[in-house]
């Protein structure tokens, strides 16, 4: 585990890291998020003492990183792997010679590597790929290189620097399940910084916003998006553009409160209140712990008492708010770092997870003229 | 009688071949000497500038200065200034073996700023992925920086060597021998256009065989 203390980092007068805390526990991956500028390659190269800290600890089972002579310091950070963004291959190296790298650091001898090389090589599916070189290689496979390279010496922290920047996001989707199966197999404490909250969502346990050089908000992945409409939760679970309200007390918010809400909420709110609801806009999807979290605009057909539909939707497990006009603009600030495809990322994962809602709702409104 | 005097094309080659020996010997002793000195010159300078593994200003900047004087320097004047030095070294002015020292002087500080140009094309990250992987900084400058610059380097020792068989040329005229002395002693001064000929097409040749050879190689080394 990794337990990162304190940390402050200054160049001269403009300081960087300001009192950054946060611990990562062995077999879990703790994300942290912030816009460019936010400090997020700084405490990276922090973590993994490409720069020396100006205050503070860094704490990586048990043995403080920041005091060790730089003699100490180089069989210590031995202890943290650490993949790079776009993989940071050697061009001139075979991927299997990437991988041995740190062992030929070590001079652990060529047979040993060998075996070890291979081992790693297998783990992240990219055997058959040994003698290749890195220009021969896609961007996800040299990204799965560089995870293997990363874990040659067996850390015990893993740290993971945007490992998934210019990928596509089908690649993307097969490196973060790889880093959940390492992480799952090998008991690696991850610290994962990106930009791309489709990234934490889909596989950190744990997320930290920084800003500014401060962790500024923190919590598992699961109760942030569910229990609070704080910026870092609307950047995690952005709700994406409905159309302008055309009365906009008939328009509510609604999220998630609880994993185990049941998809049908729809039609049976709509039968307890005895109104159509459309659905505008949302974005519901499957996290980490296999539990539901999702945002979605609704409008309310009919004119009702504010308290019975928050209590309809409370009920449900849904925290529902009456919305002005600014649905559109909820959550956008954070995710503006992230890139253009982000948004029908999120289009196409709510609409395999739940491709009825729309439908549902239009048969629904059928079905309550009918009986009336 | 001016223009009677062209050796005949059947004895330019046994004027000739001495020539490209000696030439040869001269390029290859002072090659030696300067991928020795140079190499090692052109890592510490980029390694103790800002980007470098070992940021130290005062070093940096005085073998900086020093490489720049060996480089400021017409090769003709540098032979004359270093005439003292070369006869302290050598024990004589004159020949093969004083040719070489000038040549060295200025070959090296060329070389050095060839190999700081391709050692600093290596993105950061790469070194970075060497010292965060637990290597020294002697093991960063050996499986990162050598390996990764070497294409940039090897084409660096073509330039090199073609700058150096241009200074052989020049040296040869104050009496070192080698198809610089053969061009001006027989070729210019006694209007032999056989031998001057002669001279240029091997020079010529011989550039042309270094370049495309140099950047052969150059492409095998790229992946």
């Amino acid at each position: 585990m990794i337990e990162v203390t304190a940390l402050t980092k200054r160049y001269g007068s403009l300081t960087v890291l300001d009192g950054v805390d946060f611990a990562v526990q062995a077999g879990e991956i703790a994300a942290v998020v912030g816009p460019s500028g936010a400090g997020k390659s700084t405490l990276a190269r922090c973590i993994n003492l490409l720069e020396k800290p100006t205050s503070g600890s860094i704490l990586v089972d048990g043995k403080d990183l920041t005091r060790l002579s730089r003699r100490e310091l180089r069989s210590a950070r031995r202890a943290i792997g650490t993949v790079f963004q776009s993989a940071s291959l050697l061009q001139r190296m075979t991927a299997a010679e990437n991988v041995a790298l740190p062992l030929r650091f070590l001079n652990i001898s060529h047979a040993e590597r060998l075996g070890r090389v291979r081992e790693l090589l297998d783990r992240v599916g990219m055997l058959h790929r040994a003698n290749h070189y890195p220009s021969q290689l896609s961007g996800g496979q040299q990204q799965r290189i560089g995870l293997a390279r990363g874990l040659a010496l067996k850390p015990s922290v893993l740290l993971a620097d945007e490992p998934t920047s210019g990928l596509d996001p089908q690649t993307t989707a097969s490196i973060l399940k790889l880093l959940a199966e390492l992480r799952d197999e090998l008991r690696v404490a991850v610290v994962l910084i990106t930009h791309e909250m489709d990234v934490v969502r889909s596989v950190a346990d744990s997320v930290a916003r920084l800003h500014e050089g401060k962790i500024i908000e923190r919590g598992p992945v699961a109760e942030v998006v569910r229990s609070s409409d704080s910026e870092l939760a609307r950047a995690l679970l952005p709700l994406p553009p409905a159309p302008a309200p055309r009365n906009e007390h008939e328009i509510w918010q609604l999220r998630y409160e609880r994993p185990d809400v049941n998809p049908a909420w729809l039609t049976s709110i709509g039968r307890e209140l005895d109104t159509d609801i459309s659905v505008l806009a949302g974005l519901i999807e499957t996290i980490d712990d296999g539990g539901a979290a999702g945002r979605v605009t609704v409008r309310i057909e009919r004119p009702l008492a504010a308290a019975a539909v928050r209590a309809a939707f409370a009920s449900r497990g849904i925290h529902a708010t009456q919305a002005g006009g600014d649905a559109t603009q909820m959550g956008d600030s954070l995710t503006q770092a992230g890139n253009g495809t982000e948004r029908s990322d999120h289009a196409q994962a709510a609409d395999a997870l739940e491709p009825t809602a729309p439908e549902a709702a239009a048969s629904r409104a059928a079905l309550v003229r009918s009986a009336a | 009688m001016i223009l009677a005097t062209a050796t005949p094309w059947s004895g330019v080659s046994s004027l000739l071949l001495p020539a490209l020996g000696q030439t040869a010997a001269m390029v290859g002793i002072v090659m030696a000497i300067v991928v020795a000195l140079g190499l090692p010159l052109g890592l510490l300078i980029f390694n103790t500038s800002p980007r470098g593994l070992t940021p130290h200003p005062t070093v940096h900047a005085s073998i900086s200065w020093i490489a720049n004087l060996g480089r400021s320097l017409p090769f003709l004047v540098l032979m004359a200034t270093v005439i003292p030095f070369t006869q302290l070294v050598v024990n004589t002015t004159i020949g093969i073996k004083a040719a070489i020292i000038p040549m060295s002087l200025a070959g090296i500080p060329f070389f050095a700023r060839l190999v700081e140009n391709a050692v600093r094309e290596i993105p950061r990250t790469r070194l970075d992925v060497g010292i965060a992987s637990g290597a020294s900084v002697l093991q960063v400058i050996r499986t990162v920086q050598l390996t990764e610059a070497l294409p940039g380097i090897v084409a660096g020792l073509s330039l090199n060597v073609i700058a150096m068989i241009e200074y052989s040329a020049i040296a040869g005229a104050i009496g070192a021998g080698g198809l610089g002395y053969l061009a001006v002693n027989y070729g210019y001064e006694q209007f032999d256009s056989h031998i001057m000929i002669s001279c240029i097409v091997v020079l010529v040749l011989i550039v042309q065989i270094v370049q495309f050879g140099g950047d052969r190689i150059v492409r095998s080394l790229t992946h």
